[in-house]
């Protein structure tokens, strides 16, 4: 094989675990509040940009620190409550009026939501692109392979593997979360039957709080981490968002698990379709894998499928 | 213990179905509450537990008074926290997480350090669940589920435990069962409970008191032996006649009359 072809595989394969990682985690905010409100919220990208906002602003104000790790770390944890506040107060103003009404005008609302948020984040922060004061992933010299015979060495960028470790660490808390926690069980249950779990004593308005909080927490780290990858904070961030949405169908929209693995499985076909066939194919790939598995799989690769005894 | 005094429940702010219901729930005691389809049995319990208002229902008038506090139109997750816990009609378990997991939604608001030992005491009850505790419930037969909704109240340690309807869709065999353990915790663990039965034998053969309702109000009560010797009641609700004798029209008259003398 010739050694160019075996680095420009690296290569891809590199960019595509990334990438899957940032679309698994962008995704597992949809799926939780779907699992939880059968509402697919088209607000999520925004709630990247209003968390990755949030960051910057707070890296912003937090830069005259000595230490940028200690920024960095208190930036984060400011981020993370006030996101937590965001999705509290999202669930409170605008989703809780309409419990009883019907889902499709939830949805529609989401809609609303998401240019609402937009608005407010270009009256605070402006139109233009805004470039991380401080580097929230300290900036390593790439690592490098150089393969006889090849023309150029492949460069690597260590930044790649420390999100998907993030990445993999949120992930991997969540479902912790989810099958140890006593909240986590009852967000499950919740999920199953409202009406049940309201006779275990669950409430329903705290379930309902907590589930916007942890979706708004895994949408504000993935829009911090596109702001590092693409240099700053922009009106673009949303754009990858939209990425999130075959994901989730096509790993089932209910299903954690299918988030995950279907994050990592758009990724490598955007990555690979381009890479290797057309560079115009990345947006559309996705889509046509996805006709294909639903023809299949109607619920996705792991949706949740409506259990009958017989 | 709980008394609930003249209420009136009405759906969607029109339809009336409790049209002042009263009765009394004695501590330590098994009370069952009887009737035919659409009397209010299961609106009376959910007017108890809270469960009403997700279903646009409302107490707009008389009192539930639970140790004395009045708790109509309450938060049902108030209403289990103070110790009242329903069992909903048709078993309703979770049926994406395993045994165990309900039941450990089951003592949402029980305090976590005793669960352990409350996990062990509902599988003391009910082995078959300790046989299939990872398992998904959605995947159990009728009677396991039913065990697993029982199971779960048992998580929460309720001082009233209310069931609606445990036998239905059940084969005989289990009915029995199932109805044995109820007693069984009612003795054992010295559990209040207030049981919604249409299988009226079977109610009254564990039950300490009953109420039998119709149409929004209760028409007669009494003990079980007592209730077992009224005419209309045998008739009606255990489906025992006299043998040989041919029913008459005028005796189902005699019925409609006192029904109405009575209500």
């Amino acid at each position: 094989m010739n050694p160019d072809e075996i680095l420009k595989f690296l290569r891809l394969t590199y960019t595509a675990l990334s990438d899957g990682a940032l679309l698994a985690l962008i995704a597992l905010a949809l799926v939780l509040i779907y699992k939880a409100t059968d509402v697919i919220n088209f607000a999520n990208g925004e709630f990247m940009l209003v968390g990755g906002y949030i960051g910057y602003q707070l890296l912003v104000w937090l830069q005259v620190i000595e230490s940028p790790s200690v920024a960095v770390l208190l930036a984060v944890i400011g981020m993370v409550v006030a996101t937590t506040l965001v999705g509290v107060l999202v669930e409170r103003l605008v989703l809780r009026p309409l419990i009883g009404e019907p889902i499709i005008s939830v949805i529609m609302v989401t809609i609303g939501l998401s240019n609402v948020m937009q608005a407010i984040v270009g009256l605070i922060w402006g139109k233009n692109p805004r470039p991380l004061p401080i580097d929230i992933i300290p900036r390593f010299s790439p690592f490098r392979i150089e393969l006889e015979g090849a023309r150029r060495p492949l460069n690597l960028l260590p930044d790649t593997l420390i999100i998907l470790v993030i990445a993999f660490i949120l992930v991997g808390g969540l479902l912790l979360f989810f099958s140890r926690s006593k909240h986590g069980i009852a967000m499950r249950a919740t999920a199953d039957d409202q009406q049940a779990a309201m006779s275990m004593g669950i409430s329903i308005r705290f379930i309902f709080a907590l589930t916007w909080s942890l979706a708004a927490i895994a949408a504000a780290v993935a829009g911090l981490i596109i702001a590092h990858v693409t240099n700053g904070v922009s009106g673009d961030i949303p754009g990858v968002g939209l990425r999130a949405f075959p994901v989730i169908i096509l790993g089932g929209l209910d299903s954690i698990a299918g988030a995950i693995i279907g994050g990592f499985a758009i990724a490598f076909i955007e990555t690979f379709a381009s890479g290797y066939i057309d560079p115009g194919l990345k947006t559309v790939s996705p889509y046509l894998v996805l006709l294909i598995v639903l023809m299949i799989k109607p619920y996705g690769l792991f949706g949740q499928k409506r259990i009958e005894r017989v | 213990m709980l008394s609930l005094n003249n209420i009136e429940v009405i759906y969607n702010d029109v339809i009336l179905v409790l049209k002042g219901l009263s009765l009394q729930v004695e501590q330590g005691s098994i009370v069952a509450l009887l009737g035919a389809n659409g009397a209010g049995k299961s609106t009376t319990l959910k007017s108890i537990s809270g469960l009403l208002r997700p279903e646009n229902g409302e107490v707009t008038d008389g009192t539930i008074l639970y140790e004395g506090k009045p708790i109509q139109n309450r938060e049902p997750s108030e209403i289990v926290r103070a110790g009242i816990f329903q069992v909903m009609e048709g078993r309703r378990v979770f049926e994406h997480l395993t045994v165990e997991e309900n039941l450990r939604a089951g003592g949402y608001t029980a305090d976590d350090g005793g669960a352990a030992q409350r996990m062990k005491l509902v599988y003391d009850y009910f082995p078959r669940l300790a046989e299939r505790r990872q398992q998904v419930a959605g995947f159990l037969s009728g009677g396991e589920q039913q065990m697993l909704a029982i199971g779960r109240a048992l998580m929460a340690q309720p001082r009233l435990m209310m069931l609606d309807e445990p036998s239905l869709g059940l084969a005989p065999m289990l009915v029995q069962n199932i109805f044995q353990i109820i007693k069984r915790i009612n003795e054992e663990q010295g559990m209040t409970i207030l049981l919604v039965e249409q299988n009226a034998n079977i109610a009254l053969s564990i039950a300490h008191y009953a109420y039998i309702m119709e149409n929004g109000r209760v028409v007669l009560e009494g003990k079980p032996q007592d209730l077992r010797e009224n005419a209309d009641v045998r008739e009606f609700y255990l489906g025992l006649t006299e043998v040989g004798n041919r029913k008459s029209y005028r005796e189902v008259k005699h019925y409609k009359r006192r029904k109405r003398w009575l209500s």
